[in-house]
Parts: structure tokens; sequence; C-alpha cells
């Protein structure tokens, strides 16, 4: 909310700087901002009258007027503006004014007849955005008088950014208010005059639910002049709210609702019918709204109507049917209480945005309603002209008084501050709320009808705490009460994990956790997506079912700033839907690309290949202990022939292998980075280190060259070997692998070395020949592998 | 004969000296030394000799033999030294060629903060506990004060998805509700001191928001926690966040699920900048999860991590942490 200050300060005027008053606002929780009336001043810009006017020998659209500018003569000046006429009062720039952005005003000639001045906009003076031909001012307005002083633009805006709970300072008088309370000073209320009464003339009321509008206020003036206009102040002050001028009837709703905290509504009653309720809508009802757009309604909207149907959506935007126009002459002001609830969601569900839906969004006073009509009349008497009709009020017209109880024990309990009773006292009645005593350090406070936001002791504790000021709360020494954690061995902390990857020089990466429709098809088609209602952008519709999309992403950021070769990891979220249900898969993800090592002298470049990586994928698993193991499987983003599903102790860990060729041709990628995905909950596990007794005696160790079929794994060789025999085989190790040529497609040699011990005795040669024995069997008999001569 | 022998042993200290090889010298050893060398060799002139010769002649003999002795051993040491030097030389590397493969990553800026922040509350007692991105109105807004109706819902625009039926998180709040739920269905009564670092989500993108960023919550429930409490723990943790005596400041400011709420604001380079928010937990939400308000009180506090990361390292861009450049990234090694 914008506000005039010297506005404010006819309210409640403190001896202290606006700088000062600000700083006291934001020290009690209300943000602003200071901004001058009008951002650059004008010099030598005084009230002129046009007297006369005759047309431009050599100009069709210009005309010749004489200005009476007081003191300053009658200059002659050049004006094109179409609303010049004889009698309107307008500002002058007089030869050597200087207007906002640095235009200077002098003597000149505009095709051949001297200028002495300029008539000025209201653009011209930094007054509007945009206007049509000059600024019109009050008929009363002194000739002369500098223009600065005619508008009082000696003012500031205070900007205020006020945070959700305090609807009550939306308006002047609800900061006066609160910088009365804040400076201890009276308040002086200017005196509103109710309207004498004239005429019969009423529209009767009816509230479907009191839960929606607890109250109801409206009358009808009639004999309004259509072409009265709004005065100067009034325009001038709506300004430095942020507010335009649109109808005098208008800006008087607006004017009050600045003024007072109360959203009114300005209606053409001769475009009524019948008697109006307030009720919500019926599903597929329409209304034309006042920014000529037309909605659809259903239950969840609370309307006013007549007879007739729909004419606004209470509390947010008036119907453009009823609105007034340029020729009404008989208004009818609507001043309601709507409830938070009832107007919650209608902005965004139409995409409206009113100062009205603003307030009642936050709530307005109660008991407001019939003290904005009658000031609303007051100003449409004076300013239009007419005669006011008897209020209608129906509703709570006096809302419920609210008590709230309050214990001094809790506040010194939660502020740790031992806040006197006189103080709190002092503070509280300075915010208008009355204590009364009741057992021994309780009180009971009345609360007014326009603090709505004080409701429960923990509200009341906070007004005197802000009052009494934060910085006053002294640090009380470190004396938490603690409930030791118990950190388990068998679990590792992700930094652990994370750290040793990056110790194997991975560099950890952060990505947006959302995935485009693109990304997702190509590596989890198999999963159903979780979409966003409400993307940002289309490449941000989904949430990421996976983490390569990002890891890809950020490896072609770096590829296109000609780094190569990348070793990039993520921790986070993978999402999907499954039977209807959200699941969420903490995830730890890789991407390798390029040569398996910077390029260097010491050793020679190569790509970065499959085991490359998986040494580095195992020593993170090393740590959860158990039987890791990586078998061939499909997945359909990875090279089927690459790709390894990652097992600890049969439960599913994770995958690697290199990026699917076909995969990398949809996502238009030159090369296939090889990737891998770790689960966390398996990450997180960690073995319990149990020591085995070691062995004192030698151990023998064999070698085995084998020539066996090529789909035959190295893992299931080393199975079955350590199968054929009893507890003597100690370790099994695949130390060659050689396909010896391109053309024999079914075999390969392989070379194991086999360590056996036993941990009480040393092996005789005999016993490690019948063991070495035994697994040539086996494997030539289960795997076709025969050693090679 | 004595003139000969003088030639001999000259003649041999020549050889020595000329020689630069350790097998030429072993050579020689047995040329001049060995059983049947030049010098060992004059010895049996001695049988030939009239007795008294004998004495003085074997006498001079044996001085050749210890001459010719020493100067092989002399030159031994020298060799050996020369062909430690030959080795040496042939073995000097360029110390200055880079290390053979390559050094260590790096975690992310993010990490790190979110690290340094878990460190220092860990040293005062905070737990760290983590929870769903995907929440229901009920842990993301509801239990937290803020009703369907709220204006305060407005304060943080919502990603929704399934319809509305759940939403992103806008904060990591839902772990303490998560947490003080987990807490009264084990029946396991307060102190409750844990913080909640993690991603979350907002409808908002431009040079100073993203979408999703970073939040450490913290929660602190137990008896008589009070606001002094409070405002010690957050100037002890930004005091040592920044290394830096605290010019701290609390102003009043209004979160729905907290009440008396602050903001925190802290003097950096002579600015004073908003840090953090925080305040006293509301009642509502101790009702929310079925903890008694009256018996106990606690705290909460927000802070966001890429705020503090970018004060603390002189980062200027938000957007920089999402884009992963290398460049940016190695700055944190």
């Amino acid at each position: 909310m914008k506000v005039s200050e010297n506005w404010l300060r006819e309210w409640v005027n403190p001896q202290a700087t606006t700088q000062q008053i600000a700083e006291k606002l934001v020290m009690a929780g209300l943000e602003l901002e200071i901004e001058p009336a009008v951002a650059e001043p004008s010099h030598k810009v005084v009230v002129g009258r046009i007297v006369s006017i005759a047309p431009h020998p050599n100009a069709e659209r210009l005309r010749v007027c004489t200005v009476d500018a007081g003191a300053a003569g009658a200059p002659t000046i050049v004006c094109g503006a179409a609303n010049a006429r004889v009698g309107l009062l307008a500002p002058v720039a007089l030869p050597g004014a200087r207007l906002p952005g640095g235009v200077e005003i002098e003597v000149g000639e505009l095709r051949g007849v001297e200028s002495r001045g300029m008539l000025c906009s209201a653009k011209e003076l930094g007054l509007a955005e945009k206007s049509e031909g000059l600024m019109e001012l009050d008929a009363d307005a002194r000739v002369g008088q500098p223009i600065e002083q005619h508008l009082a633009l000696a003012d500031n805006i205070l900007n205020l950014e006020l945070t959700p709970n305090r609807g009550d300072c939306l308006s002047v008088q609800g900061l006066a208010r609160e910088i009365s309370a804040l400076y201890g000073l009276p308040l002086s209320r200017p005196r509103i005059k109710p309207a004498v009464v004239v005429g019969e003339r009423r529209f009767s009321v009816e509230i479907e639910n009191l839960a929606d509008c607890s109250n109801f206020a409206g009358r009808v003036v009639v004999g309004l002049n259509p072409k009265a206009r709004t005065p100067t102040f009034m325009r001038e002050r709506l300004r430095r709210s942020g507010i335009r001028c649109i109808h005098p009837l208008v800006d008087i709703t607006n004017y009050v609702m600045i003024e007072l905290g109360q959203p009114m509504h300005a209606y053409d009653a001769d475009k009524l019918s019948g008697s109006l309720r307030v009720r919500r809508a019926r599903t597929g009802e329409k209304l034309t709204l006042l920014n000529d757009v037309e909605v659809t309604l259903d239950q969840a909207e609370l309307l006013v109507t007549d007879e007739r149907g729909p004419l606004g959506l209470a509390g947010a935007m008036g119907g453009a049917a009823s609105a007034v126009s340029a020729t009404t002459t008989r208004v009818f002001f609507e001043a309601a209480c709507f409830s938070m609830q009832a107007v919650a969601g209608v902005g965004r569900r139409h995409k409206i945005t009113s100062d009205a839906l603003y307030r009642f969004e936050r709530g307005v006073d109660p008991d407001l309603q019939r003290a904005a009509l009658e000031r609303a009349s007051e100003l449409a008497i004076q300013i239009c002209g007419g005669e006011a009709g008897p209020i209608t009020h129906v509703g709570r017209t006096q809302p419920e008084p609210v008590s709230v109880r309050l214990r001094r024990a809790r506040l010194v309990q939660l502020t740790g501050q031992d806040i006197q009773p006189r103080e709190i006292e002092s503070l509280l009645s300075r915010l208008g709320i009355t204590l009364v005593h009741g057992d021994v350090g309780t009180w009971t406070a009345k609360i007014p009808s326009y603090r709505y936001d004080l409701r429960i002791e923990a509200d009341l504790i906070e007004e005197v705490v802000r009052l009494y000021g934060y910085e006053r709360i002294p640090a009380r020494p470190y004396a938490a009460q603690l409930a030791p954690s118990r950190p388990s061995e068998t679990r590792r902390g992700s930094a652990q994990v994370m750290d040793a990857l990056v110790a194997r020089g991975w560099q950890e990466v952060v990505n947006l956790a959302f995935e485009e429709q693109r990304m997702h098809e190509a590596l989890s088609p198999q999963l159903t997506a979780i979409a966003l209602d409400n993307p940002i952008a289309e490449t941000h519709s989904l949430m990421r079912t996976s983490l390569w999309g990002g890891l890809i992403a950020a490896w072609l950021h770096n590829r296109a700033r000609q780094v190569t070769r990348v070793r990039l990891f993520e921790s986070g979220v993978c999402f999907h839907e499954a039977d209807g249900r959200v699941v969420e898969n903490p995830r730890l993800s890789g991407i390798a690309a390029g040569t398996v090592a910077s390029r260097q002298w010491g050793q020679p470049a190569r790509a970065v290949d499959f085991f490359d990586v998986k040494a580095d994928v195992a020593s993170l698993l090393e740590a959860c202990g158990g039987d890791v193991r990586f078998e061939a499987a499909e997945h359909p983003a990875l090279h089927p022939g690459q790709s390894a599903r990652v097992l600890v102790d049969g439960q599913p860990a994770g995958w690697l292998g290199r990026l699917h060729p076909r995969v990398a041709k949809a996502l238009d990628l030159a090369e296939q980075p090889l990737l891998f995905e770790l689960e966390w909950a398996v990450l997180r596990q960690a073995r319990m280190p149990v020591l085995a007794v070691l062995s004192e005696f030698p151990s023998s160790r064999r070698d085995l060259s084998l020539q066996m079929p090529r789909e035959v794994s190295a893992q299931v060789l080393c199975d079955v070997a350590r199968d054929s025999t009893g507890a003597h085989l100690q370790r099994v190790n695949v130390f060659d692998v050689y396909r010896a040529a391109e053309a024999d497609q079914t075999g390969k040699s392989v070379s194991v070395e086999l360590h056996f011990q036993d941990a009480s005795r040393t092996l005789t040669l005999e016993e490690v020949d019948a063991s070495i024995e035994e697994i040539k069997r086996s494997l030539q008999e289960r795997l076709g592998a025969v050693v090679r001569a | 004969m004595s003139d000969s022998l003088d030639d001999l042993q000259a003649q041999a200290l020549r050889d020595i000296e000329a020689t630069t090889d350790a097998r030429v010298l072993e050579q020689l050893r047995i040329d001049y030394l060995g059983k049947k060398g030049r010098v060992t060799e004059r010895l049996k002139q001695l049988g030939t000799m009239p007795p008294e010769d004998r004495k003085p002649f074997g006498d001079q003999v044996n001085r050749v033999k210890d001459a010719v002795w020493r100067a092989m051993e002399a030159r031994a040491v020298d060799l050996a030294e020369v062909a430690m030097q030959a080795q040496l030389a042939a073995e000097t590397v360029d110390v200055t060629l880079p290390g053979r493969g390559d050094g260590v990553g790096g975690i992310h800026p993010i990490t790190r903060t979110i690290r340094r922040i878990e460190q220092l509350f860990g040293e005062l007692g905070f737990e760290s506990v983590e929870g769903p991105e995907i929440e229901d109105d009920f842990h993301n807004f509801g239990a937290l004060n803020m009703p369907e109706a709220h204006p305060a819902r407005a304060m943080q625009d919502t990603f929704y998805v399934k319809n509305g039926e759940y939403v992103l998180r806008t904060h990591t709040s839902p772990v303490q509700i998560r947490t003080m739920e987990r807490y009264v269905r084990n029946g396991i009564k307060p102190p409750i001191r844990i913080i909640c670092p993690g991603r979350v989500y907002r409808v908002d993108s431009d040079r100073t928001h993203s979408p999703m960023f970073h939040q450490v919550e913290g929660l602190y429930v137990a008896e008589n926690v009070a606001f002094s409490d409070l405002k010690y723990d957050l100037m002890t943790f930004l005091s040592r966040f920044f290394e830096r005596d605290a010019e701290v400041l609390f102003r009043p400011s209004y979160f729905p699920f907290v009440e008396p709420g602050a903001d925190v604001h802290m003097k950096l380079e002579g600015r004073w900048l908003e840090l953090l928010g925080c305040g006293m937990v509301h009642p509502k939400v101790f009702e929310a999860v079925g903890l008694d308000p009256e018996r106990y009180t606690g705290y909460a506090f927000g802070m966001g991590v890429e705020r503090l990361a970018m004060l603390r390292y002189g980062i200027n861009d938000l957007r920089q942490f999402f884009e992963n450049d290398l460049r940016f990234l190695e700055a944190f090694k």
C-alpha cells in the first residue's frame, strides 16, 4: 500500500522525520520504503488561467492562448491541446522553468508565433505515466500560485510492504493507529458528518450466510451531477496511493478505502433491479466484470446479486453492467464485510487483482462499514451534489466483542524477559486494548474490532514484545535441553560417501529437480512421471525421474566450453508415480565422458570405459559390506551390451552402463557417456567391522589359463570355481582376458588366480592339487572351460 | 732390485690411476696382488737371496704391496662414486612435470554450505533430519497454521502436482511437522532439537529467484524454551558461520507458524542484510501435531542456503548455482 505522508500526518503527527517514522515502523514489523511525491520537481510552474484563445495563423492544430499567470503577467502561449478552452485552469511553465526529464522552457517561436511558456499536462509534470491534454485544476485554484504549493508536492509516499496479518494497517487510519501506538500519541480522526437523509428510496439486502459476509451497509445517493469532476486534492492523494482516477464516484470509494480501510463499491442505482442478495454462485452462472472479461462462476464464488442475477464478485470486482458511467445520477454505495474465507482463491481462479480483494483477503474491520458509508455519502454530496437516502444495514451490525486471556507468567516464559505488569498494561492500552484484572497475574484483554488478527494469548504476547522492542530481550546463554543423538555404525552419512567419490576425482553438481518430457521419454520411459500442474516452463514440466538428464545437461554445458573430460555426480531425489502414489527415491548418480585421464605426458590417452567407472562405483559399495554384484541386465537408457544392474546382497542398488546409442541420437549427443545411479537406501548401509581370524599359515596360489565360450561371464566363472571346493579356496581373481581373434566369435581365453589357505594348518601340495583338479572338472563340465595347453 | 720394485710400484699406481672401470680394477688386483701377481711373484725371489738381504727386501715388497693395495681401495671408492653419479644422472627426472593421473573433484558450494551449517548447529546439539519433497497440503500448510483461505499462502507461490492433491514443499517446515508427529506417535517426549536441510520449490524464476532452492530450517521444542534462547542460538550460529562478531538485529515479522515472529538481520560490510526468519512455535502448530502447547514451548527458524553461500563466498548471481559450470564449481574445491 502506498500512502501520502502529509495525509497521514493529518491523523497523527509525531515530532519526527519521515526517516525516523519509517525506522520506527520497520522495527515494529511494518516494512516500508519512502519515495518522494513526485520523482523530479518542476520549477517556475504556476497555476494559470486561459483568458483568450485565437487560432494559430500558420497551423491548423495549434492555437494561441493568452494565459493569466498572476504576478508573472499574461503571456501568450502556443498550445496544441484539445482541452484548452477559455476559463480553464492549468499549470503553466514560464520561461526559465525546468520540467522533469530536464526539459527547459524558453521563449520560443512556434510556426512564426512567439510562445512565452508552456501549458502543461500531468505527464509533463511527472504526475502521470500518460495523460491526455492539459492537466485541469479545480475552479477555485489561485492563479499564479506555484504548482508545488497548489498540489502540495512537498510530500513523501510511504510504500508499505505489509505482512498478511496486518490487514488492519492497509489504510491511513490503520497506519495512523499504529504510529499513534508506537509514539504514544493521540489520533485526530476527521469528523464524519452523517448525511441528512432525504426520501425513502432504498434497496433491501439479504445475506445468505453470515460466515461469508458479517454485515452489509448500503444506501442510494440521488441527484448527482454527472459533470462533476474529482477535486485535485483527491486526485493527488489517489495518485500517491497508486490509484488511477476513473469517475468521481469510483474515486470516492477508492478514497474512502485508502482513508479508512473499507473497500466499497459504487453501483449505478438505475441499473439495479429489485432487492440485493449476497450469496454463493450457482455453477455455470456467468458475469462480465468491470475489466470486460466474462467469467464462468461456480459455488466457490461469493456474489452480490439482484433479481436479474450476479452484479459482481463480492469483494473482488464489480460487474460491467451495473457500473457507474458518465451519465449516472443515482448511485448505490456498498460497504460490506466479506470474510477472508469467502474471497479466498477468487483472484487466482479468475486472474483478478484488486485493491478491494487484497484487503478482504487480509480481513477488514467488521465495525467499519457504516462509518465508511457515511464518509462516502458526505464526499459524494460535496463533490457531485445530491441527496442521500436511508441506510440499509443488515447482518451483524454490531460485531461481537472479543476478549482474550493473558497470563504474565506465560509471557515471561515465552520471551525469557521479566516484563513488568505496568509496562504490559501500558503497551497494550496504546493499541486500544483494555486489560481487566482477573486472577493474580492474569488479565482479560478486550480487543478492538479492527484488530481482528488478535485472537489468542500468543497474539497478545507478540504485540507486547513488538512494542517493548525485540532488542530489549536478552540472549540467554546456552541452556539447551538435549536428547543426544544415537549415531549407528551401520549407517553412513551422505558426506562420507560423496567425499569418497570426490577423492576419486568426481565433481558434484546441483540441478533443478525438473525434467523435460523428451528427457523423461529417453531416460526412463518405463516410469510414470509426475507432472506439475503449473510448471514455469515446458522444459520444467515434470519432476525428474532420473538424475541423468541433469547430469547430461551439465556435461553438455561444460563441453560447449571446451571441457571434454568430465566426472560429474549429483545427489538428489528422483520421482515417479506407482499405483497412484508418489514415490521418491534418493539417489547418487554420475556421468563420465571423455578420456580416462586429462591430457597428460605420463600415460597414453584412451577413452574412459565401463571398467573405469565400475572401479569407482565398486569402491563406493565396498563399505556397504555384503556381496556386491554387477549383473548384465537391460535398462531402456543403456547400451544392452554394456549395462549392469548393481546388487548388494541381492538387493537392487542401482545401474551402471553406457548410454544407449539410440538414446544418444534422440538427444542429439555425439558421444555416449557412461552413467551410474545408486540408491541412497543401499549406499547408506555400512558394515559393522568384525575381525575374522587371520591365518598364520602360508597360502598357495595357482594360476589357470582357460579357453571358454564367450558368453560365460567372469562372475559365473568365479562362482563355479567357488562352488566346487570346500573352504580352502579363499579368493578367485580374473587377471587376464584375451579374445584370440576377431574371427573367433565364440571363444575367449581367461586367466584366473586361485588362492588356497587353511586357518589351522599348512595345506599339502596334494590337497591343493586335488582342489585344482576338482575346479578344473567343474569348469569343464558346467561351463565348457578347458585349461589351455 | 729395489729400483725395479720402485718401477713396479710406479707402474701399478699409474695403471690404477688410469683405470675407469671397476672390472678393470679387479683385473689389476689380480695382476699385481693375486697369487701369481707381479708383486706377489717378487716375494718368491726371497728364496734365492742371501739371508741377510731377505728381510729388507721382504719389507720393501710388502710396502709396495701395501701401497698398491691402498691405491686400489681408494680407486675403488672413487669409481663407485663415479658410477653412482652416473646412475643418478641417468635416473634424473624433470620434477616439474605434472604428476600422473588426475586430482580430486569437489563438492558443490550448496552442499559445502549445508555441511557447514550442519556442523555448526550440530555442535549446538541439533540433529539433521530429512523428509519428502512432494508434500500433502496438511504438512506443508495446514499443520503450519495456514488453512485453506490463509492469505499467507500467497506469500509462497506453490507448485502443485496431481491436480492439486500434492504440492512441492515450499519450505522444509513439513519435516519439522513430521518429526513432531513421529515423536508423538512413538510416545517420545521432547526435547526435540533438529535442523532440516533440503530442496524447496516456489513458482518464481528471475535473477534473484530460482524455482528450486535450498533451505535449512530448525526447530527446538522443550519445556520453557524462550525467545531469549532463540536469540542466543542464532547469534552464536551467525557469528560462527561468518567468523566475525555478529552485529545482529531481530525485527518483528510474520510467519503463520510462529508467534512472536522475527526477521534476523546482520551487518555485513556495513550493510544490514536480512538473513533468516524465526520465531516461537505457534500454539496451533503444536495442536496440529498433538503436542500440548501449555506444557511445551519452542522456537523455529529458517534460512536460505543460497543466500548464505552468496554472502559468504561472494557469489553474486543465483543462477550460477544451477549452471554447473566447472570454472565456478572448481573454485570451491
